[in-house]
């Protein structure tokens, strides 16, 4: 086992290696750069020095004036000693920024994943032990609007009815208007709340597939042999369910909630948008419209380091599981 | 190999005749590990078997999951790349040849399936299911092609309009025809059939069998019958062979092979099969444990760690093939006094022994008994049998083949007595838990098994 | 135009089907409403049994499945009885109702599209009592699961649970059955078990999952869970096709062994004659959801009666009996929905005669033991008389 997770981690790092070069090379391909930008705007303000010059210098400071492939791997050796750069857009450090906006992509995301797997797992169980009812084809239908219809129509209902009509919460952003003047516990519910939106949106887009896939986990293995052998034994049907059942629904779908854990800190770049919190989802793509490459290129390659985790420890996870993996 | 070429030689009349020769055909997986994928060993699916089939003849691979007998039949039909020796169709080596004539040669190969479920493709129809191929390959000019699926169809018990039909609207029985009648429009010469029904009711069975065996009578098909259920390999076949563990541990003519297994693994296989009699006496021989692995077999004789019979040569060396009685070959050391044969030597006598049978059959001993001699020709066993003193003379050697046989057979016994009565008081010593493997009533059980 | 009509004989258009489903749904929900009552009396289902020396009494049980195609009469007046110590052999072709029978024993049945319609089975209890298994709620039905009626499956390689190891598989029963064993008691009672059904290192498997297994031994520990309860009866359906000759006659040694050890009855369901032969006292052969003759193991095999008996043995080829060709029973299996009121065989049968195609032939009896519905037979019963 040990020496397949170092194998696996030998691999991840070649690929991470070909991710970030393919993200650098993209980077600087973009048609508008933020340097170009900027010496514009100089240009513009002071007209004794001409845009090209400005360009020049600046390229210079921005480290651009080198080729796409010298320019990658400056940033890598500095990348490997933790040095990340300053960023261009926030002119702060990269990782200083990222710091102070990461926690709350992943409050937003654990609280969504927890209600998530809290409301999959019992309803899909429940409409496959009873295939066909009512509550069966309820769930399937709730399932299959969430999976289809895409977050920004949620967010624009939600706002509507909750924000608009009842007016329970804000339309946007993660504080209110008197935040400042709050106790510190006033100010951590006024968080909270104004979370509620964000999550509830992320939540009925990312339960439905969760739902649907215990399902059908669920009524795979009800209907496998075993089960009718603990039957035959005489357990209880709620002892056959949550415990013989449950343990063999349950490999497939801990993989999968496992995998998804990394993906906590990827932030949820269209809620966060349009809720205007700010997150790494919203920062990051605020920097990306910039072309802000230090800050860029650490988002990006953070997501694939994400990635590769993610699938690892799902992989991981089924030997842990699966007692028949286990072994082979 | 230097034995090998010798006996090619001074059979090239044979090998024209011959429909299949095997040749120590072998086929291993290998089995990969570590970060390079290097290959760790071999799971020895086919490990060195050798038979000869003519034209019109069923030879049945027996044996029990796992011993190597599916794989065998697509060695034979360059399904699965083999690793070692030769597979001959009609004197062709299969595995020279390039991909065009492969491809003008798999024709006349054919392979019928266990699962007639999965086996056909469920967005077409039947007709289209049996025609695709045949069109392809030309097997008949384009005017009469209609008429020759139709034929085809009438022939393997299917209705005219079943050609628009799909699969699921047929039963087991039904699908299991239309595959054959898949594998028959292509005109084959050769069909493997693996496991054809197996999966289908008794009743279901005997019609397959019958429809099986009419086919080969109208069209002179030669039959690689693979199966586990040995009371339709006894139906059905001309010749058993019987695998373990990749080894054909033993072949013969299917008279001989029932009559008198002689390998350890036959008779307890034989012996395990129910027959639906009540009466029956059973004299079972249970085998304990389970087949080993393939992919790390027991040293010399891969049957040792089951055997009653087990002696310490078992343990070390690989048992060459024995021809007991003529066309009768097993590898097995309990018949170390037999003659050792070449695989190919033994094969032909197998079919040799099968003509005497069909001889015998026809109530004509004395011809079986003088080509048991081996040097007559058909004609001149018919003028044989016109003599009454070359009659008597035959009559003599049949009897003296049999005193023979008993004979050996009763040293034979004398040596595993001995044999056993070694391995009991080692038994007796070590105290553990070998010891019940040796149960008393052994010796009666071999007498009668013997006999 | 004959094409259409083949063809709408085929399919079935979806309004039928919606208006089936319907109607199904509203028989099937009395049926479900009535086995998931909770806190029933005992008293509802107790019965006594009709003869004393049986362990398990079938009385003309009809088990109806109702699919969207139609209702499909699985099991249709089956009657039998399973003295003490007794092995029954029940035989016959898929489909025709051997496996519901013995899944509507064990109310097993896959619902709640399966449903015992009407009839009894009657399963005795201590002290001369005795339960109608059709009348019981699942709750009180797991209570004699496992415990006073068994089941072994065919399927060796899917019917342990992956996740679990052997001995806690084992456990469970055991601690279900007996919560007042202690936890070393139950641990020492399944070692105990592992060893009656042959399994040398029993404390190694233990702590095995059943992967680690082959086939005959994961059969084996089967049987050992079937068997740990010593129940009354014990279910073998199928117990040895999905394994090779060499492991069946050593599941079966051990089946003949434990059964007289704990002196329980075994209903042996299969489609091999030989292993019928074998192992059974009487023989039940079924054909179509009814059954179409019964006797004991000698009058079935020496003297069998119905022509679907008679044809499925000359079918089936036997090693040392040689035939120039096999018998085969022309035709397939009649199609399971709304089968006609005529005897089911008829149609494959080479000796139907005028009053086959009357209503549905009654059991005759050729002997006190034995019974066969055939008209044929018809006119020695009278006689007789």
């Amino acid at each position: 086992m040990r020496k397949y997770i170092v194998k696996r981690l030998l691999w991840s790092i070649l690929i991470l290696f070909f991710v970030s070069f393919l993200i650098y090379l993209l980077m600087r391909s973009l048609p508008s750069s933020y340097v170009e930008t900027v010496a514009r705007e100089r240009a513009a303000a002071n007209p004794q020095v001409s845009y090209k010059q400005w360009l020049e210098r600046l390229n210079e400071l921005y480290g651009l004036n080198v080729n796409p492939l010298q320019g990658f791997f400056i940033w890598l050796s500095q990348a490997l000693r933790g040095h990340f750069g300053d960023s261009w857009y926030y002119g702060v450090p990269v990782t200083q920024k990222f710091g102070s906006v990461i926690w709350y992509s992943f409050a937003l995301g654990a609280a969504a994943l927890i209600f998530q797997v809290a409301l999959a797992i019992p309803l899909g169980i429940q409409s496959a032990r009873k295939q066909y009812s009512t509550l069966d084809y309820a769930t399937t239908v709730f399932a299959l609007i969430g999976i289809s219809l895409p977050g920004f129509f949620f967010i624009t209902i939600l706002k509507m009815v909750f924000a608009v009509n009842l007016g329970w919460f804000d339309l946007n952003g993660i504080v209110g208007r008197m935040h400042d003047t709050y106790s510190p516990f006033r100010q951590f519910l006024d968080i909270c709340q104004h979370m509620v939106l964000p999550t509830l949106n992320l939540v009925i887009i990312g339960t439905g597939s969760l739902l649907r896939y215990t399902r059908t986990n669920m009524l795979e293995v009800l209907n496998s042999d075993y089960i009718r052998t603990a039957r035959a034994e005489g357990l209880s049907e709620r002892r056959v369910i949550n415990h013989h059942a449950f343990r063999n629904t349950l490999i497939p779908l801990v993989t999968i909630i496992g995998g998804t854990l990394p993906g906590l800190f990827s932030g949820a770049l269209i809620t966060e948008t349009l809720f205007k919190i700010p997150g790494i989802g919203y920062t990051s793509y605020e920097a990306m419209l910039a072309g802000d490459i230090p800050f860029t290129m650490f988002y990006l390659t953070f997501m694939a380091i994400l990635t590769l985790l993610g699938t690892l420890i799902s992989d991981v996870l089924y030997a842990v599981v699966d007692p028949r993996v286990r072994v082979s | 190999m230097a034995n090998h070429k010798t006996s090619n030689a001074s059979q090239t009349t044979r090998e024209a005749q011959e429909l299949l020769s095997v040749r120590h055909l072998k086929t291993y997986f290998p089995i990969k590990s570590g970060v390079l994928q290097r290959v760790t060993g071999y799971v020895k699916a086919v490990d060195d078997i050798s038979f000869k089939l003519y034209p019109g003849q069923t030879m049945s691979l027996v044996g029990e999951s796992g011993c190597g007998k599916t794989t065998a039949g697509r060695t034979i039909l360059r399904l699965t790349p083999k690793s070692a020796g030769d597979v001959l169709f009609e004197g062709k080596d299969i595995y020279q040849l390039d991909a065009q004539e492969l491809r003008a040669l798999r024709p006349q190969m054919q392979l019928i399936f266990q699962d007639p479920y999965s086996s056909l493709s469920p967005r077409m129809p039947v007709g289209e299911i049996i025609a695709e191929a045949p069109r392809q390959h030309h097997i008949v000019p384009k005017a009469q092609f209609d008429a020759y699926i139709d034929k085809i169809m009438k022939d393997c018990g299917l209705q005219p309009y079943h050609r628009d039909r799909y699969p699921h609207e047929f039963s087991g029985g039904q699908r299991q025809r239309i595959c054959i009648a898949r594998a028959l429009a292509l005109n084959p010469k050769f069909i493997v059939c693996d496991e054809p029904v197996s999966a289908l009711d008794v009743s279901i069975q005997a019609q397959i069998i019958n429809l099986l065996m009419d086919l080969q009578a109208q069209y002179n098909l030669t039959y690689l019958f693979i199966s586990h259920d040995l009371s339709v390999v006894e139906h059905i076949s001309d010749l058993i062979g019987v695998m373990y563990l990749g080894d054909l541990v033993e072949r013969g003519t299917k008279k001989e092979v029932f009559a008198r297994p002689l390998h350890p693994y036959t008779q307890a296989l034989f012996s395990a099969i129910p027959v639906p009699d009540p009466d029956y006496k059973m004299n079972r021989i249970i085998l304990e444990g389970s087949i080993p692995s393939p992919a790390n077999p027991p040293a010399g004789c891969k049957f040792h760690t089951r055997c009653r019979y087990c002696m310490a040569i078992c343990k070390q060396q690989v048992p060459p093939s024995y021809e007991v009685e003529p066309g009768h070959v097993v590898n097995c050391h309990l018949y170390a006094g037999s003659p050792v044969v070449d695989d190919l030597v033994g094969s032909d006598d197998m079919e040799q022994q099968l003509t005497r049978e069909k001889l015998a059959a026809s109530g004509d001993i004395a011809a079986g008994a003088a080509t048991a001699r081996g040097q007559l020709s058909a004609e001149e066993i018919v003028s044989e049998t016109l003599k009454e003193e070359a009659r008597a003379d035959s009559q003599g050697a049949v009897l003296d083949r049999g005193r023979k046989w008993m004979q050996e057979r009763e040293q034979q016994l004398e040596r595993m007595q001995a044999d056993r009565r070694q391995v009991e008081t080692a038994a007796a010593a070590l105290q553990d838990e070998a010891a019940p493997a040796v149960r008393p009533d052994d010796s009666s059980k071999t007498e009668e098994s013997l006999k | 135009m004959a094409r259409k009509s083949q063809k709408s004989a085929n399919y079935l258009s979806a309004r039928t089907i919606r208006r089936t489903a319907k109607e199904n749904r509203r028989i099937t929900r009395q049926f479900e409403q009535k086995l998931n009552r909770k806190h029933v009396a005992p008293s509802e289902y107790a019965t006594t049994m009709k003869d004393p020396a049986n362990v398990l009494e079938v009385e003309d049980l009809k088990t109806y499945f109702f699919t969207d195609a139609g209702t499909v009469k699985a099991v249709d007046g089956v009657s039998f009885t399973v003295p003490r110590g007794k092995t029954i052999g029940l035989v016959g072709e898929s489909g025709c109702g051997k496996s519901v029978t013995s899944l509507s024993i064990m109310q097993l049945l896959q619902r709640p599209q399966g449903q015992i319609v009407s009839g009894a089975i009657r399963l005795t209890q201590d002290q001369g009592q005795a339960v109608d298994i059709t009348q019981m709620p699942i709750s009180a039905m797991e209570k004699i699961r496992g415990k006073d009626i068994s089941m072994i499956f065919q399927e060796p390689m899917t019917s342990l649970n992956p996740v679990f190891k052997i001995g806690s598989q084992l456990d469970e029963v055991i601690g279900l059955h007996n919560p007042d064993m202690s936890r070393e008691a139950v641990k020492e009672r399944t070692i105990e078990m592992l060893e009656l059904v042959s399994i040398a290192n029993s404390r190694a498997v233990y702590d095995m999952y059943p992967h680690q297994l082959s086939g005959g031994m994961r059969q084996r520990v089967m049987i050992a869970i079937a068997l740990a309860c010593s129940p009354k009866v014990i279910i073998a359906d199928e117990p040895t096709t999905a394994l090779d000759v060499t492991i069946q006659a050593q599941i079966l040694d051990i089946l003949r062994r434990l059964k007289d050890q704990i002196n329980s009855s075994i209903v042996l369901i299969t489609h091999d004659l030989g292993v019928i032969a074998e192992m059974a006292d009487e023989v039940v052969v079924m054909y179509a959801g009814r059954i179409v003759e019964k006797g004991t193991v000698e009058e079935i095999f020496k003297h069998p009666s119905h022509p679907y008996t008679l044809g499925l043995m000359a079918s089936k080829p036997v090693v040392s009996r040689h035939v120039e060709r096999l018998y085969s029973i022309p035709g397939n299996v009649p199609n399971p929905i709304e089968m006609p009121d005529y005897c089911y065989f008829r149609d494959r049968c080479d000796r139907a005669f005028a009053p086959c195609f009357g209503e549905y032939p009654p059991m005759i009896s050729l002997s006190p033991t034995h019974k066969v519905a055939c008209y044929c037979y018809q006119q020695s019963a009278d006689t007789k008389e």
